[in-house]
């Protein structure tokens, strides 16, 4: 009976392959899936190589394991649709629609080619199984480019995020904006002592207001950085603790022990400038205010 | 290379000590023996440890040069360790060490200029003019 179905199939995928290439991709066109994020004559190009992969695939009569070697070309089409579907943006269902809209162009032919209906049944259950195996493995192929799409962005946040700014000489800032893991504190540092000793330091100041919430292992990874900083010779003044931040850090019990913290960039760079014995003075004198 | 010992150098009424060669465990203790005499017999104000030449340090070298430190503390000398590398700075922090009650200077030159502000003071602050 698989056999029968088997047969069926190869014979209408050989026959009328120009024919079914046309009518898929009619489907596709209407389908608002890959078309129109990528050229009509791209897509045309990888509907053939498919249907070829899939034609030849077929001649096996390998209807289950789509691991199996002969499906080696057809798998190969899926994961450049796949990548440009996640690389696009478009969502898993519709660069499964790639696989899915191949299903009615070949029912309606099975349909065509026979009356019988245990023999249409059992066709229509062999690629259908088949069809779904497809489909599944582009939503997977899709998950997995995005995968890597977040994890390259990951690492490209990584890099912009950590900027060291020199105020003057000897004073230099680290403003921080977004969630502190463990990763990323480890660049911080890194970058933090790098830039201590490239600008001769003598100040660091850690801005921590875009950091949105500071907790327990947040703290502590500061501490780290501050304890760093100080083994290389340049003191750490924390900077940028909103209200809501500094409560919080007190219900949590984070004491940030013997480190100067202050509630703007502004106070800790004026500290800083004391520090360095700096001041800032006007060049004019202020004028008292009339009443 | 064993029974090689780092040189402790005297200036003024402090003391210079710079490791400028891969330090092994006996060399550290060495050292600390050899600079807690010297301090003693020289009636040292400051001592300054330069370690720019250190990029690798493990826990034992780590525990070692703070406890020099201390030690020098403790004999009344001011002690500044002087140009850590940033990546010993790490390991150190990774390892829970944080050499309280020693002071540290990015260089050499910080350093003198942290122990002349210290002598003349008793300041922390560093005249940075």
């Amino acid at each position: 009976m698989k056999n029968d179905g088997g047969n069926l199939l190869s014979e209408i995928l050989r026959g009328e392959e120009t024919d079914l290439l046309a009518e898929w991709l009619k489907h596709q066109m209407s389908a608002a899936g890959m078309a129109g994020r990528i050229s009509e004559e791209d897509l045309r190009e990888k509907s053939r190589t498919f249907l070829r992969g899939f034609t030849e695939a077929t001649q096996h009569g390998n209807f289950t394991d789509i691991d199996a070697p002969e499906w080696e070309k057809v798998r190969e089409v899926l994961a450049e649709v796949s990548k440009i579907g996640a690389r696009q943006g478009l969502s898993p269902a519709q660069t499964a629609t790639f696989v899915f809209s191949l299903k009615q162009p070949l029912f309606s032919r099975i349909a065509v080619k026979t009356t019988d209906a245990g023999t249409l049944a059992a066709q229509l259950w062999n690629l259908t199984t088949l069809v779904d195996q497809l489909g599944l493995r582009t939503t997977e192929l899709h998950q997995k480019g995005r995968e890597e799409v977040i994890n390259r962005q990951q690492r490209d946040i990584l890099e912009l995020s950590t900027p060291v700014v020199k105020l003057w000489d000897g004073i230099v800032a680290l403003p921080l904006i977004g969630a502190l893991d463990s990763e990323r504190t480890q660049v911080v540092m890194e970058t933090l002592l790098e830039q201590i000793v490239a600008n001769s330091a003598l100040i660091a100041i850690i801005d921590i207001t875009g950091v949105p919430t500071v907790d327990t292992l947040v703290a502590q990874h500061l501490l780290k950085a501050v304890a760093a900083a100080r083994l290389m010779g340049a003191e750490c003044i924390i900077s940028g603790i909103r209200p809501q931040i500094a409560q919080t850090m007190v219900h949590l019990g984070v004491e940030l022990h013997e480190v100067v913290t202050k509630a703007s960039l502004a106070d800790a760079f004026a500290v800083a400038l004391k520090r360095t014995h700096r001041k800032v003075m006007s060049d004019r004198a202020v004028e008292a205010p009339r009443v | 290379m064993t029974g090689q010992r780092i040189p402790i150098l005297r200036f003024g009424a402090h003391l210079l000590v710079s490791i400028q060669v891969d330090i092994d465990d006996q060399m550290a203790v060495q050292l600390q023996d050899d600079l807690s005499m010297a301090i003693v017999r020289a009636g040292a104000r400051g001592v300054m440890i330069d370690i720019s030449a250190l990029d690798v340090v493990d826990s034992f070298i780590g525990r070692i040069l703070g406890t020099i430190a201390a030690t020098s503390r403790i004999l009344d000398a001011e002690t500044v360790v002087a140009g850590m590398q940033p990546s010993v700075a790490i390991t150190l922090v990774e390892l829970g060490l944080s050499f309280k009650g020693v002071r540290t200077a990015l260089n050499v030159e910080r350093g003198m200029d942290l122990l002349r502000a210290i002598e003349r003071e008793g300041t922390t602050d560093v005249d940075d003019a």
